[in-house]
């Protein structure tokens, strides 16, 4: 995804706002979905993403923005004339249709001839492997098959995206794992544009090959897997994306090529420049980084009392409480030996495993220095 | 297990119970069916087996007229609270608006007001309004009072239904009205038959009100057979309710079936 290169944008969000009754559920959303790819929409309950998906859909229509499907606006579109097609998270297969008539219904819809329906159904139904299932009404089915049906209700239509609204959530654990490679597997052999929405930061992370992070309406973050999680922008994406430790700190001293944090448990050296003395800022380090020593380690001076380990199969998690009472997570391999709880502890993590992020009120105030720049005016009349 | 295995069984003191409630229920209408075939033209002693009273009855150009108009009203009528009583439910379903409550209540006062009060209520404005009593008054009434029926059993189908499906139907090219007749309605017919059920036999035998709102040329049945019970209980009466007993438990059954099917679908 180099920068240099035109991007085929599929679909385009482009300042949505939506408010239900005055109450603001996504905050001027910006979003450029690339054709062939599998975009997950991440985030908690309530935080906008499934308004946002109903909103590509035509099930809502945005309060304002616009919405640009292969370059069009589709404003004034009803649900049935956008070539997007949706899988609902309760399946909504129609009770009174056996399994044939409910994935021959948009294609009956499009009238499309007899014999290509039936082609096209078959075919389709032996690709989500519901053989011999034709005339099974979907109340003699289980949840898996009717996902199933549901999913190929949907893409028998050959629709340009296909949206799903946490199709998964319903399934138990391991039903799921398996329609989660099912899905991906399907995606890549088909190359549609998938748009995924799901709260399962796990599910995000194994099937994407990018992720959108929300909270509260607003988009936090727009990455790769590994982007998302190895380099989380805000505290909000290090929290909900995986485990992390994030501790909040200052900077205290400044070196050309390092700069200096002072936390409430200690001090630590961090390889990162482009910070302004005493600006706020949070450290996230992952639990497999976090490591704890009883010898002194350069660069740290950060120490706390081993309080409890925890056996998780494969791995082991150490809970160490700092002095300020805050508790880190670190995670070593089961073989590895452990501290004995009591023991007090030089608390460090390799250099560069440590992601640097600027608290809320910093970010807000590089927001105002930048626009008050574009402006023209001079930033110490105000600050 | 042991107590699942008593309920089942049969006692002979319910089994004697349960004849004598059926005894009745049924009793009077066995003596209507058994006097329908009596030679005797007084309905107190059986005299012997005869099919002259139905023979008497077709004949009878009067009595076959005002069935004939019984048929037409039952089924307009009917046809009527189905279209208007379900477009009703849906509306309260699918949209909020100011009042809806009130509406939605307002429903229940020709179920709940005593129907004389009802029937003179429509007598008293179709008069005011210079309307003569006609087949066309008497269908405006029976819609009045079945249309609401409707409503109940379509609204309560209603009550489970998944928006969604709806919006897949959408989804997948369907537009509102295709949505409308390859999705909702058979989702909800089970209640649009049933309430059609309840409209049609409530139409069929109703007196209070067709006797208020009737015109002279559209005699229905039951007028008829009021009008004929006041010079004594004739046997072709009897016969034509045989004949009656008769339709309503075809039309039961079938609607029974019907409906059993559609739902076993489901």
């Amino acid at each position: 995804m180099s920068k240099t290169q035109e991007k085929d944008v599929i679909v385009r969000i482009a300042d949505v706002d939506k408010s239900f009754d005055g109450e603001r559920v996504v905050k001027k959303l910006n979003l450029d979905v690339e054709r062939g790819e599998f975009l997950t929409m991440l985030g908690p309950s309530g935080c906008g993403k499934t308004t946002t998906l109903r909103m590509i859909a035509g099930f809502e229509v945005p309060t304002s923005g616009q919405i640009f499907l292969e370059g069009e606006d589709v404003d004034d579109k009803k649900p049935n004339e956008r070539n997007v097609n949706t899988v609902f998270q309760n399946y909504a297969l129609f009770p009174h249709m056996n399994v044939f008539d409910n994935i021959a219904f948009g294609l009956v819809e499009k009238k499309v001839k007899k014999d290509e329906i039936r082609r096209r159904v078959e075919e389709m139904i032996r690709l989500v492997q519901l053989d011999g299932m034709e005339k099974r009404m979907p109340s003699q089915m289980s949840g898996g098959q009717k996902q199933r049906v549901a999913i190929a209700r949907a893409l028998v239509n050959r629709p340009k995206v296909l949206l799903l609204d946490e199709p998964l959530g319903a399934l138990d654990l391991k039903l799921r794992k398996q329609m989660q490679g099912e899905l991906k597997a399907l995606q890549r052999q088909l190359g549609i544009t998938f748009i995924y929405v799901t709260h399962d930061q796990e599910e995000a992370l194994t099937m994407s090959d990018r992720i959108a992070v929300m909270n509260r309406g607003r988009l936090e973050q727009v990455g790769t897997p590994e982007e998302v999680y190895n380099y989380p922008e805000t505290k909000f994406v290090a929290d909900f994306i995986g485990e992390s430790n994030i501790i909040e700190g200052y900077v205290e001293h400044m070196t050309e090529d390092s700069i200096e944090v002072t936390m409430e448990s200690g001090k630590a050296v961090i390889p990162e420049t482009g910070y302004r003395m005493e600006e706020m800022v949070y450290l996230c380090i992952r639990p497999e980084n976090l490591k704890i020593s009883t010898e002194q380690k350069e660069g740290f001076r950060f120490r706390g009392q081993v309080r409890e380990h925890i056996f998780i199969g494969s791995t082991n998690k150490t809970m160490i409480e700092m002095p300020n009472g805050q508790m880190l997570k670190s995670v070593t391999p089961a073989e590895d030996e452990l501290v004995p709880v009591g023991t007090t502890v030089n608390v460090y993590w390799n250099p560069g495993k440590a992601v640097v992020m600027r608290t809320k009120e910093e970010q807000i105030y590089n927001v105002i220095e930048q626009s008050v720049e574009i402006e023209g005016m001079r930033n110490d009349q105000i600050f | 297990m042991e107590k699942r295995r008593k309920v089942r069984e049969f006692k002979p003191g319910s089994v004697f119970y349960a004849c004598l409630v059926y005894l009745f229920l049924y009793l009077p209408i066995f003596v209507v069916i058994a006097f329908s075939f009596n030679t005797s033209e007084m309905n107190i002693t059986f005299e012997g087996f005869t099919v002259e009273w139905y023979g008497r009855m077709f004949e009878n150009r009067q009595l076959m007229q005002s069935f004939v108009n019984t048929i037409i009203v039952a089924v307009a009528s009917t046809a009527l609270s189905v279209i208007i009583g379900t477009l009703c439910a849906l509306g309260l379903y699918k949209f909020e608006f100011k009042l809806k409550s009130m509406i939605s209540s307002s429903l229940y006062i020709p179920i709940v007001i005593p129907e004389l009060v009802f029937a003179i209520a429509l007598l008293i404005f179709f008069s005011s309004i210079h309307v003569s009593m006609s087949m066309v008054t008497l269908v405006i009434a029976h819609v009045t009072f079945s249309m609401p029926f409707v409503v109940i059993t379509v609204r309560a189908r209603l009550a489970g239904f998944d928006k969604s499906i709806e919006e897949a139907a959408r989804d997948l090219g369907a537009n509102e009205l295709r949505t409308f007749f390859r999705v909702t309605l058979p989702m909800i017919s089970p209640g649009v038959i049933s309430g059609g059920m309840l409209a049609l036999t409530m139409s069929l035998d109703d007196v209070v009100v067709s006797f208020f709102t009737a015109g002279p040329e559209s005699q229905t049945l039951p007028l008829k057979i009021l009008g004929m019970v006041r010079k004594g209980v004739s046997p072709d009466v009897n016969a034509l309710s045989t004949l009656m007993i008769l339709g309503t438990i075809v039309i039961l059954l079938t609607a029974t079936l019907i409906q059993g099917k559609l739902e076993k679908k489901m």
